[in-house]
C-alpha cells in the first residue's frame, strides 16, 4: 500500500462569468514509502497544480476539487483547514521552486527555521536553535550557526535551497513535494540538490513527489515517471522503460527532441510541432492529437483509456493512447546512461511562478514559439508551428 | 477591495490576458487593483481628487511590493545605496538635518525673547511704520515691536512638534486599521473579506473629503487648541496610512514565502505578524516621511485660519503669517519669512520622501 494513493484528481477553477478551467481532470498516482515519483510535463500541464491540491494550498473559493488523495488513510482532499495546517510541515512538505522568493528578505534564515520547530515540535530558546543549526549542518550549509544569522540574500542560491529543504525536513515528513526545485539554480548546484533529495530519501524513507519539466531530473532521480499532458497522465513507467521505449507519442516526442551533443553539424532538431494551445477537450479524444504524428480518427473516439499496451510487454507501463509508439530504437537516451542530470531539458529557467495556471490564456503568449522540452535554449521550436491537423 | 484580485489572493487563474512581455516576472499575483473604485458617477471634481488620491496610494503601497529578487543585496540596503547617491535626498536631509536642530535648540540660542514686546515703541502699524531689518533684529520687528528672527527660531519647535505629533496619529491609528484590514483579508475567508469592505469603504469616505475641509471641521468640532490642531491633522492622515498598509499587506500576502510558510504548516497569525507585516512597512514608511510635509502646512493653515494655539502670542508659523497678513501692504516682508520657513521645511520633506520612494522603486534600479 503505497503512502500516498491519488486517485481521479481533478482541480477546476471557477470564476463566476468566466468559462470553467479545468487544470487537472483525472490525475491517478502513487507514491510509495521511500521512493522517488516524478511528475514530468510542460508549463500548464497541471503539474504545480496537482501538487498545491494535494498540499491543500489553493484557495478554496473558486477552486472545484474532485477525487480522492489517500494519504495514510487520510482524505487530504476533504480535511478541514485546521487539520490541514497541522499535517502540513509534520507529515506533508513542500519544496518550492524559487529559493529567494520562498524565503522573507526580512527575516534571518534562524528564525524562519526555528518557527517550524517551535509549530510542530514545541522547541524553543536554545535548544530550537541548536536543532536548527544541525539541521542545516545535515543539508550540507557550512557554518551553520553562523548562517542562521544571516537574511536570505547573503545566502548563495543553492545555500537558500538547502535552507528550505531544511525547513522542510526539519520535522521529519512522511511526504516530501519538490516543486521544480532546481529549476531556478545552476547545472552545478542543481546536481547537488538532486544527491541531497536522494539521500534524504534514502536514509530517511521519505517519500518524495518530484515535480519537473527537466527529463535530466527524472533520469536521474525519480523510481517511477508519470508523464502529464494537458491535465491527464498520459504515460506511467519505472525510469527505465520510460526512456528506453517511450510509448506514447508526446513521451516520445519530448525524448527524441532532447539535441544530441555528438550529432553532425547541420542536422535539425527534432521539435514537437505546435504549442500545448492546439488541444483539444479530454472528453472529444487525445488531447494531443493536434500536435501527434501518429493521429488517426480514433484517436477522436472519446478519452483514451490509460492501459499497459499490448506489444510493450512491461507490466505498469501504462499508457493512454491508441496508437502508441511501439518501436523507439531511433531514439537516442544518453540521459539514463549520465549519472548526473544534464542541463534543463525546457530551457526556460524563467517559467512562469509555481502556480502558473494550466490552459490558461496568460500562460500561452510567453511559451507559444517553442515547444517545450524541445528547448535547446528557445529559438528553433517554433519553426513547424501552427500547422495543425484536422 | 472587493474585486475578484483580493478574493483568491493565490488564486493562480486571476491573471487574465496576455502578460505584458515587457513587465518583471512578478512572484505573485497582481499586486494591487491599479484603479481606485470610488465611484465617479458624475466625475465631479471632487470624487476625481479622491480617486487621483486613492490611485496615488496603491501605487506606492504596489511600488515597494514588487521587489526584485534576483539583485544580491537586500531592499533597504540597496535603496540606502541608492539613497546616498541621489541629490535630491541628500538637499531633502540636509534641510530637514537643519530645521530640526534648529527646533531643537531655537529657544536657547534666540537673541531676544520671541515674546516681550521690547520695541513697542519703534513699531507703528497703523501709521504704516514698520521697522526692516537691521544690526540688532536681523530680520527686522513684527507689529507689536518683537523680534521676528527669535520668532522665527521658537516657532520653528511648534511647527516640528505639531508635524511629527500629528504624522505619528496618523501613523499609529492608520497602521492599526490598515493592519486589521490587511490582515482580516490575508487571513481569509468570507468573514475576513467582510470585515475588509466594510473598514475600507469608511476609509474611502474619508479619502473622499478633502484634507483641509476635514481638518478644519474637527478643530472646530473640538475647539480651540494645539492638541485640537495636531489631531485634526493627524485625523486627515489615518486613511492614507490604511490603505497604503493595507495595500502593501495584501500584496505581500500574495507572495512566495507566504505560500512557503503555510506549505510548512505556519500558524495563520504568526504568517500575518511575522511576514507579512514587516514587508509591507516600507512604503508606510515613504508615506510618513511625505506625511510629515503636508502635516506641516496644514498644521500652519490651521493656526492661520486662527483654530492653533489660543495664545497668540506664542509665536508659531502660521500663526505669524496670519498676524503679517493684515500689514502686507505695509510690510510684505513680515509674511514672507514665516511663508518662506513652511515652503523650506515642507520641501525637504517631500524631496527626501520622493527620493525614498524611487530609491525603493525596482523599475528604476538599475
Amino acid at each position: 500500500m503505497a503512502l500516498l494513493t491519488v486517485d481521479e484528481l481533478s482541480v477546476t477553477f471557477t470564476a463566476r462569468g468566466r468559462r470553467d478551467v479545468t487544470a487537472v481532470s483525472g490525475v491517478s498516482f502513487d507514491v510509495p514509502q521511500g521512493e522517488v515519483v516524478g511528475l514530468v510535463g510542460e508549463s500548464g500541464c497541471g503539474k504545480s497544480v496537482t501538487s498545491l491540491a494535494l498540499m491543500g494550498l489553493l484557495p478554496r473559493r473558486g477552486v472545484r476539487l474532485g477525487g480522492r488523495a489517500d494519504f495514510d488513510g487520510t482524505d487530504l482532499l476533504t480535511l478541514s483547514p485546521s487539520r490541514m495546517r497541522d499535517l502540513r510541515g509534520r507529515q506533508l512538505a513542500m519544496i518550492f521552486q524559487d529559493p529567494l522568493s520562498s524565503l522573507n528578505p526580512v527575516v534571518p534564515i534562524g528564525v524562519q527555521v526555528t518557527e517550524i520547530l517551535a509549530r510542530h515540535r514545541g522547541m524553543k530558546g536554545e535548544r530550537a536553535r541548536k536543532e536548527a543549526a544541525s539541521l542545516l549542518d545535515r543539508v550540507g550549509i557550512p557554518d551553520p550557526d553562523r548562517r542562521l544569522k544571516e537574511y536570505p540574500h547573503q545566502l548563495s542560491g543553492g545555500m537558500r535551497q538547502r535552507a528550505l529543504i531544511a525547513m522542510a525536513v526539519a520535522c521529519a515528513p512522511r511526504l516530501l513535494i519538490a516543486d521544480e526545485p532546481t529549476t531556478a539554480l545552476d547545472v552545478t548546484i542543481q546536481a547537488q540538490i538532486l544527491e541531497l533529495l536522494r539521500e534524504l530519501v534514502d536514509q530517511e524513507g521519505t517519500a518524495l513527489l518530484m515535480i519537473t519539466h527537466d527529463l535530466g531530473v527524472v533520469a536521474g532521480l525519480c523510481d517511477r515517471v508519470n508523464v502529464l499532458y494537458a491535465g491527464k497522465v498520459v504515460e506511467a513507467a519505472e525510469r527505465r522503460p520510460l526512456f528506453s521505449d517511450p510509448a506514447h507519442p508526446y513521451a516520445h516526442g519530448l525524448l527524441g527532441s532532447i539535441p544530441r551533443l555528438d550529432a553532425p553539424r547541420g542536422l535539425p532538431l527534432h521539435p514537437i510541432r505546435g504549442s500545448i494551445n492546439d488541444t483539444i477537450a479530454w472528453a472529444d479524444g487525445c488531447a494531443f492529437a493536434p500536435r501527434c504524428d501518429h493521429y488517426t480518427l480514433e484517436c477522436l473516439e472519446g478519452t483514451p483509456a490509460l492501459a499497459e499496451p499490448a506489444g510493450l510487454g512491461q507490466p505498469g507501463h501504462l499508457v493512454r493512447c491508441v496508437n502508441p509508439v511501439l518501436d523507439s530504437s531511433d531514439l537516442h537516451t544518453p540521459l539514463l546512461e549520465a549519472p548526473v542530470p544534464v542541463a534543463s531539458a525546457e530551457g526556460d529557467t524563467a517559467a512562469p511562478s509555481s502556480g502558473a495556471p494550466a490552459g490558461t490564456p496568460s500562460d500561452t503568449t510567453p511559451d507559444t514559439g517553442t515547444t517545450p522540452a524541445t528547448a535547446t535554449d528557445g529559438e528553433p521550436g517554433d519553426a513547424p508551428g501552427k500547422d495543425t491537423p484536422a | 477591495m472587493g474585486s475578484p484580485v483580493s478574493n483568491t489572493p493565490n488564486h493562480p487563474d486571476d491573471r487574465e490576458g496576455p502578460e505584458t512581455p515587457g513587465t518583471p516576472e512578478l512572484s505573485g499575483p497582481p499586486a494591487v487593483p491599479h484603479q481606485a473604485e470610488a465611484p465617479s458617477p458624475v466625475g465631479g471634481d471632487r470624487a476625481r481628487r479622491a480617486s487621483r488620491k486613492v490611485d496615488r496610494i496603491d501605487r506606492l503601497a504596489e511600488l515597494t511590493a514588487r521587489r526584485e529578487t534576483t539583485t544580491g543585496a537586500g531592499l533597504w540596503v540597496e535603496a540606502f545605496r541608492r539613497l546616498r547617491t541621489s541629490k535630491m535626498a541628500i538637499i531633502g536631509a540636509c534641510i530637514i538635518a537643519v530645521f530640526v536642530v534648529l527646533a531643537i535648540i531655537g529657544p536657547w540660542i534666540a537673541p531676544y525673547s520671541p515674546t516681550a514686546q521690547s520695541w513697542r515703541g519703534e513699531v507703528f502699524p497703523n501709521r504704516g511704520l514698520f521697522v526692516g531689518p537691521r544690526g540688532e533684529n536681523w530680520l527686522g520687528l513684527d507689529h507689536l515691536g518683537r523680534d521676528v528672527f527669535s520668532r522665527l527660531l521658537v516657532g520653528a519647535r511648534q511647527t516640528l512638534l505639531v508635524g511629527v505629533v500629528a504624522t505619528l496619529i496618523g501613523f499609529t491609528v492608520g497602521a492599526l486599521i490598515g493592519g486589521v484590514s490587511g490582515a482580516a483579508l490575508v487571513l481569509g475567508g468570507r468573514v475576513g473579506q467582510r470585515i475588509d469592505a466594510v473598514i475600507m469603504r469608511f476609509i474611502d469616505m474619508m479619502l473622499a473629503l478633502p484634507s483641509l475641509l476635514l481638518a478644519v471641521s474637527i478643530a472646530a468640532v473640538m475647539g480651540q487648541s494645539l492638541t485640537t490642531v495636531m489631531i485634526a491633522v493627524g485625523v486627515v492622515q489615518i486613511p492614507i496610512f490604511a490603505r497604503l498598509l493595507r495595500g502593501a499587506m495584501l500584496a505581500q500576502g500574495g507572495s512566495d514565502y507566504v505560500l512557503a510558510a503555510r506549505a510548512l504548516g505556519v500558524r495563520r497569525r504568526r504568517i500575518v505578524m511575522a511576514h507579512v507585516v514587516p514587508n509591507s512597512l516600507s512604503p508606510v514608511i515613504v508615506q510618513a516621511t511625505l506625511a510629515l510635509a503636508t502635516a506641516i502646512i496644514e498644521a500652519a493653515a490651521l493656526s492661520f485660519l486662527g483654530l492653533g494655539n489660543p495664545d497668540a502670542a506664542q509665536p508659531e508659523w502660521g500663526v505669524m503669517l496670519a498676524q503679517a497678513q493684515r500689514f502686507f501692504d505695509q510690510a510684505p516682508m513680515l509674511a514672507v519669512y514665516p511663508a518662506v520657513g513652511i515652503i523650506i521645511t515642507a520641501l525637504g520633506f517631500t524631496l527626501l520622501g520622493e527620493a525614498m520612494r524611487e530609491a525603493l522603486d525596482p523599475k528604476l534600479r538599475s
